[in-house]
């Protein structure tokens, strides 16, 4: 299916392209609604025929895979949500992945937010991904969701010296003080690992920032492509890795993949999307190619 | 006109009648599934998920031109969106928050530990109902009040993070070995090697990042011309930087395209079914 | 009191919010004064919910450019609004979640919500293709160097760039795209972004100084001298 995919993929983009080409060189205005169908078909063709990629993790993307891998079983891993729907296609299956990896290595998993979007997405992932694919995990004792608390860096403020001056219950209404898993916990510093997923305001950013840096507090970011860019200076100092976009999540998911056997059929979202994102790529970078030789034989001919 | 409008209602009456089509093909097909849940939830999935599909599509139709269905779904984002985050915002943070500070009658109905009473808290409390006075011509200049806290907040908070993170410890980081792994020349030039971990790879990359800061902040330095020696300098600044937001723009497609795959796989596997 | 109260506010919490940082016994009151923040903060997500009512009303009563819309607003608004208050149809009591599943709440969120947000957000991709297409000109060197980085990264992040480049030798893999991508990122990106990061902290300091020193008042509106 992936090669008769690309083989027409490869064909009805070609073609289009070609056609695109002659149009420029002739100096033909191209209705902008043309240059939308192309990417549609970009992306549309490859998904109907499930093309996809192997994927290898780079350095960014390993070191934050093998810090949760490496920390001993049943350590505090703190995950917030940062993310609303503007974001999530791209993020979401990174977080998936983490708290896939996080409960395989019985780790105790925080989840929270910082995004009030975020809520509701946590509510999805425990009951997609928690409650079909962990039963055995309690709530409470192995994970829970502390949810969305307004306020954003001062949020971290307050959570980094005294996670009850902010957070009384979890949000079910259940008081702190009463479930195991934050026996022993009295701020951010008691956690071994945190990773915050986003790519706006608050987001990984804010989290070195407020919480990371100041508490020296391990600090692992999942960012939106747009703004994986930024953080880099932040690594691997101040930051112990970075997913960075869709590609990201596929190195991720792949790594998973290989180190856990029983994640061999776990949906792969980040590796699905790669498909799609090779083609588009291609055409952005074709239209960019064609436009520059078009302005270019165009700027000659005119006297 | 008149024919413009015979063609919106036409149009109208079309969309209606493929999304009471596609409700109805939809909840056959959730009834039929291995995982039916009856029924009642078969309709009621079945609408939401073609009612999911027709917004996906009304704000897709605005690549064609602004139109009256993209306007109705952008409208209806615009109410939904501003009610959500009252909705979280109420319940995380004023009842679960404010209202155990407060009071206790309070706590009790929304279940909520009781903290004590805390005068405090009703700084908060006031300066919140001064910032909706906002909403008022005539004494919407008391809401500076609130504002001066919310400024007075972050920049407090601000100056000391970014200060220690985004400033020291980033020139601190940039000072790096600028000869790694070194041994000596003799072995420099007897391992050398274009591999992407070796030592001359290792040692380039140490040698742009320090240059490129150093040079991308001379740009920056506007207190000066730009001549000579500066002025080269500069000019490499400016390289850096053309590298920096052409890595960006890159990532921005990948951003932007990701985002499109998703709603797409949406609409082809949830409302079409035509993939799994 | 139109000026002098509120400078002295943010006097006072920005000078707290340092003091914390060095001071443990000004600890408490840092946390204190970013608790009372989140709170105001909540109070602004209403003051927008009622600037949207205000202004979609204004354009009903006045029956302004496509009011009809705003009607949709403000159904959809006080709908969700409704929702999310009184947790209907939501399957535990007063203290559950409110975005539990099954609720109407989450129900109206993974359905209209999310698919607007996100759809809304994907027509970029076609607009970042048509800019592609009719902007993105190497007319200069700075342009040349912008593309050709563009270039890298494009065909770096997915696998075409390994299946272009796979068959360079390990002696030279720096020559491979996606090791020539991972390059670029870790090394004059991250230069470049460091720069700007440096650049963006002093002006984030004294920008907050002025704020907290009263120097800069333009957040008290055009009316304050």
């Amino acid at each position: 299916m992936t090669n008769i995919g690309l083989i027409i993929s490869f064909l009805v983009i070609g073609v289009g392209l070609l056609w695109l080409f002659i149009l420029a060189l002739k100096g033909r205005e191209v209705d902008r609604r043309i240059i939308f169908i192309f990417i549609g078909l970009a992306v549309s063709v490859p998904l109907l025929f499930r093309i996809s990629f192997s994927e290898k993790a780079t350095p960014i993307v390993r070191d934050v895979f093998y810090k949760i891998e490496n920390l001993p079983e049943g350590s505090n891993i703190l995950l917030s949500y940062d993310y609303g729907p503007s974001m999530a296609p791209e993020v979401e299956p990174m977080s998936n992945a983490f708290l896939r990896h996080a409960l395989a290595k019985n780790h105790k998993v925080f989840i929270m937010c910082l995004w009030a979007t975020g809520q509701s997405l946590i509510a999805t992932a425990i009951d997609s991904i928690i409650k079909r694919e962990f039963p055995e995990k309690i709530n409470g004792v192995d994970y829970i969701n502390i949810g969305f608390k307004a306020g954003g860096q001062g949020v971290l403020n307050v959570i980094i010296t005294d996670f009850r001056k902010m957070y009384l219950t979890d949000v079910d209404g259940v008081n702190l003080d009463s479930v195991p898993i934050f026996k022993g916990i009295k701020s951010l510093k008691d956690m071994d690992l945190l990773i915050s997923i986003g790519g706006g305001f608050p987001g990984v950013k804010e989290w070195i920032l407020f919480a990371g840096a100041p508490g020296n507090i391990p600090t692992a970011g999942g960012s939106a492509a747009v703004a994986a860019p930024l953080l880099y200076p932040y690594y691997p100092k101040q930051m112990v890795g970075l997913l960075g976009g869709i590609k990201g999540a596929a190195e991720y998911e792949s790594e998973l993949k290989k180190v856990y056997p029983q994640f061999a059929n776990m949906p792969t979202p980040g590796i699905a999307m790669m498909g799609p994102q090779t083609l588009a790529h291609l055409v952005v970078m074709a239209f960019i190619v064609i436009g520059n030789i078009a302005f270019f034989v165009n700027r000659r001919r005119k006297p | 006109m008149a024919n413009s409008k015979r063609i919106s209602a036409i149009i109208l009456i079309i969309v209606i009648a493929t999304f009471l089509l596609s409700w109805i093909i939809k909840a056959f097909n959730l009834e039929g599934s291995p995982n039916n849940t009856g029924l009642w939830f078969s309709i009621r999935d079945a609408f939401f998920i073609t009612i999911a599909a027709f917004l996906t599509l009304a704000i897709f139709s605005f690549l064609y031109k602004d139109n009256p269905y993209y306007k109705f779904a952008e409208h209806l984002f615009v109410g939904i969106s501003a009610a959500y985050w009252m909705c979280v915002g109420f319940w995380s943070t004023l009842i679960g928050n404010l209202v155990p500070n407060i009071s206790s009658s309070l706590s009790t109905f929304f279940r909520v530990p009781y903290k004590g009473l805390h005068f405090t808290y009703f700084v908060p409390l006031i300066l919140g109902i001064i910032l909706l006075m906002r909403l008022s011509s005539k004494r919407g200049w008391i809401s500076r009040w609130a504002l001066a806290w919310i400024v007075g907040t972050t920049s407090g908070l601000n100056l000391i993070r970014y200060l220690r993170t985004d400033f020291i410890s980033q020139v601190s980081n940039t000072f790096i070995p600028l000869l790694v792994d070194w041994k000596g020349v003799g072995p420099f030039f007897s391992h050398f090697s274009l591999s992407s971990t070796g030592q001359f790879a290792m040692t380039l990359s140490n040698w742009v990042i320090f240059i490129g800061v150093f040079c991308g902040l001379i740009y920056f330095f506007f207190s000066k011309e730009h001549k000579g020696i500066f002025g080269t300098a500069s000019r490499v600044g400016i390289w850096v930087l053309m590298i920096t937001f052409g890595a960006s723009f890159g990532y921005t497609v990948m951003g932007r395209v990701s985002l499109l795959v998703g709603r797409l796989t949406y609409l082809f596997r949830d409302w079409l079914g035509l993939i799994s | 009191m139109k000026k002098q109260v509120p400078l002295t506010i943010t006097f006072i919490v920005g000078v707290v919010l340092i003091l914390s940082v060095f001071f443990p016994p000004v600890e408490t009151w840092g946390e204190d004064f970013s608790l009372f923040f989140d709170i105001i903060a909540v109070f602004a997500f209403f003051l927008g919910g009622g600037n949207l009512i205000r202004v979609h009303t204004e354009r009903i009563a006045k029956k302004k450019k496509d009011w009809g819309f705003s009607i949709i607003t403000i159904l959809g608004f006080l709908i969700m609004l409704a929702a999310g208050l009184f947790k209907l149809w939501n399957p535990g009591d007063i203290s559950a979640d409110v975005a539990a599943t099954g609720s109407l709440f989450q129900l109206l969120y993974d359905w209209m919500f999310n698919p607007l947000g996100a759809t809304m957000y994907s027509l970029l991709a076609f607009y970042v293709a048509s800019a592609s297409y009719r902007a993105f000109r190497a007319k200069n060197r700075d342009a040349t160097i912008l593309l050709i980085a563009a270039f890298i990264i494009l065909l770096g992040r997915t696998p075409l760039g390994m299946y272009a480049t796979g068959w360079i030798p390990e002696s030279f893999s720096v020559l491979q795209i996606p090791n020539l991508a991972i390059w670029v990122m870790t090394s004059p990106n991250l230069a470049g972004q460091r720069a700007i990061m440096i650049g963006i902290a002093l002006g984030v300091v004294a920008m907050s100084l002025r704020l907290i020193l009263g120097v800069e008042r333009t957040y008290l509106g055009m009316d304050i001298d």
